[in-house]
């Protein structure tokens, strides 16, 4: 089990701040497209992500109990 | 008194308790940007607007930003506070305070400190207009993705 963290427009389309689901062991690539799947309407591909609060690559891989976010353009200040 | 460096709150920022926090005895010099609500942006009026952040993790990228400058300018000292919420026009959305011992390394320090929370700090910002509403993203199109494109991986999962 992963917690997918939403903010911003995500987690507004999708309307949860917060999905748990079981896709320990994949990688942040593989879940954005199973994202894209389950989502049809939003894009993942070009997205931002952090696993356990540190940006991570769409290569590494997301363990039972991590928490990955979705961090789209950031717009603070 | 709150010692917390870095903050971000849903309250009213204390412009003068983010300045206390960077007074030292060693400083010449102390700089404070104040972020504001502006009211047009390219000539379309905002209402208002609403903050929202990843807390830890925003909290971790304001140390790293301070450890940035702790290599660039070893004698500066740093605090930032960030609202979230609800703002409206003229509301204080960032302090950023900055202590130097001469305050030309104050001014760069400082205009580092926002620039970089601008590329990685996860904080988001909804603007509200009379004709509607939109989450804003990529103020500075530079916008740190990793180099290249990231594989395709769709169908996966099918």
């Amino acid at each position: 089990m992963i917690h997918i963290l939403l903010f911003a427009h995500l987690q507004e389309a999708i309307g949860e701040a917060e999905l748990r689901v079981n896709l320990s062991d994949y990688t942040v690539g593989q879940i954005k497209g199973w994202m894209e799947k389950q989502y049809p309407m939003l894009s993942f591909q070009q997205m931002m992500a952090a696993v356990n609060e540190e940006f991570a690559t769409d290569e590494m891989i997301v363990n039972d109990g991590d928490t990955l976010a979705f961090i789209p353009p950031i717009s603070g200040g | 008194m709150n010692m917390q460096l870095f903050e971000i709150v849903d309250k009213p920022i204390d412009i003068e308790e983010v300045k206390q926090k960077v007074v030292s005895r060693d400083a010449g010099a102390i700089l404070l940007f104040i972020g504001t609500v502006r009211e047009f942006t390219k000539g379309k009026k905002t209402l208002h607007l609403e903050y929202q952040a990843y807390s830890p993790m925003a909290i971790k990228m304001f140390e790293q930003i301070s450890k940035e400058i702790e290599e660039r300018w070893p004698d500066v000292k740093i605090a930032i506070t960030h609202r979230v919420g609800h703002l409206d026009i003229s509301d204080i959305a960032v302090v950023i305070a900055v202590s130097s011992p001469h305050r030309k390394v104050a001014y760069e320090a400082n205009e580092y400190a926002i620039d970089r929370i601008k590329q990685i700090v996860p904080i988001w910002k909804k603007e509200f207009w009379e004709d509607g509403t939109e989450w804003i993203g990529d103020q500075l199109e530079n916008v740190p993705y990793p180099v290249g494109n990231p594989p395709i991986m769709k169908g996966e999962f099918s």
